[in-house]
């Protein structure tokens, strides 16, 4: 589906690039701190807005001068897209629960990975703990799956 | 006089460590996506490699569809990006290793809830809340509405009952 085949030699180093481009930023912007995140939630410190605004506003007038300007991604051949992901209920039940977490830890996934660059190896247990929640949520899934299959074979 | 000084008040109050640090370092995120993103045509979220590299090793169903299967090898190097991106970070500005306070039972018992929150909910604060409002996506856009909001009043209420960081 992802046809790796035709990734172009260089693509794992964009992806790289790209990589340490962002997680320098969210090194320098400090949002790599549990504290500053906090900080921010508990109106201390606003300035996460421009951390957040400022990315979204650079990746926004880049997708859309891309969508309008350019035709494929060199590097795979990929038509250039915005992200639009379905809207249903999921949306809102995993806002909440993502929202609770966030409130809780002051650290969302690619925070948690640039922490770690950091050098706070303290966050390896906020590392572990999206691991086993994306665990549970995907066992959930299989057993609800499971369960619907049985009810729909003995109806 | 004191008409004037409000607004300058009013900004160190609001930022008081400036807004610097926070703009540029939200520029370079940006920066960091439209790299993968003209590169490749990828939209890279964060969140979605704590299950595509579960498929290495577990049969679930969720964590071994094609569109996981045939991202989690170049997720693990965007990982490994952002990891060694903040470390050089670490090395030129901060002047080595920052430990945070916030106690391991919060990181941990939130950090259940990131991961399944942001796995239910289609993404995180790069994948909706960078790349979704960047396309002005209304999913995203009431997602991030959704989870900001909560989580300021989680982290207020865990404040006010006192838990210090």
């Amino acid at each position: 589906m992802s046809a790796k085949q035709d990734r172009h030699p260089a693509f794992m180093l964009v992806i790289l690039v790209g990589g340490l481009i962002f997680g320098f930023g969210l090194g320098y912007s400090h949002m790599a701190r549990p504290e500053v995140v906090l900080n921010f939630l508990q109106f201390e410190d606003l300035g996460l807005l421009f951390v957040m605004g400022g990315a979204a506003i650079t990746t926004g007038i880049v997708f859309a001068v891309a969508t309008t300007v350019l035709d494929r991604a060199p590097l795979t051949g990929r038509a250039y897209s915005r992200r639009l992901k379905s809207f249903d209920k999921n949306v809102l039940v995993g806002g909440v629960i993502f929202g609770v977490g966030w409130g809780v830890t002051g650290i969302c996934p690619g925070a948690a990975y640039a922490s770690l660059g950091i050098g706070n190896v303290t966050i390896l247990w906020a590392i572990a703990g999206m691991f086993i929640g994306s665990y549970l949520q995907a066992f959930w899934r299989a057993r609800s799956a499971d369960a619907g299959a049985t009810t729909a074979a003995s109806d | 006089m004191s008409v004037e000084l409000l607004p300058a008040l009013t900004f160190a109050e609001l930022f008081p460590n400036g807004i610097e640090r926070y703009a540029v370092g939200g520029l370079l995120i940006g920066v960091g996506t439209a790299v993968i993103y003209l590169g490749t045509g990828i939209i890279a979220g964060a969140s979605t490699f704590l299950e595509s590299t579960w498929s290495y090793a577990s049969n679930l169903p969720r964590f071994n569809q094609p569109k996981y299967l045939g991202s989690r090898d170049w997720r693990i190097v965007f990982t490994l990006g952002i990891v060694l991106g903040a470390a050089v970070y670490a090395v030129v500005f901060q002047g080595g290793a920052w430990t945070t306070d916030v106690q391991w039972w919060r990181l941990l018992g939130g950090g259940v809830l990131v991961g399944i929150g942001t796995r239910v909910g289609k993404g995180c604060t790069s994948g909706h809340g960078v790349c979704g409002v960047g396309s002005v996506s209304e999913t995203s856009l009431v997602n991030v509405a959704t989870f900001m909001a909560v989580a300021i009043g989680t982290a207020q209420l865990v404040q006010a009952l006192g838990v210090t960081p």
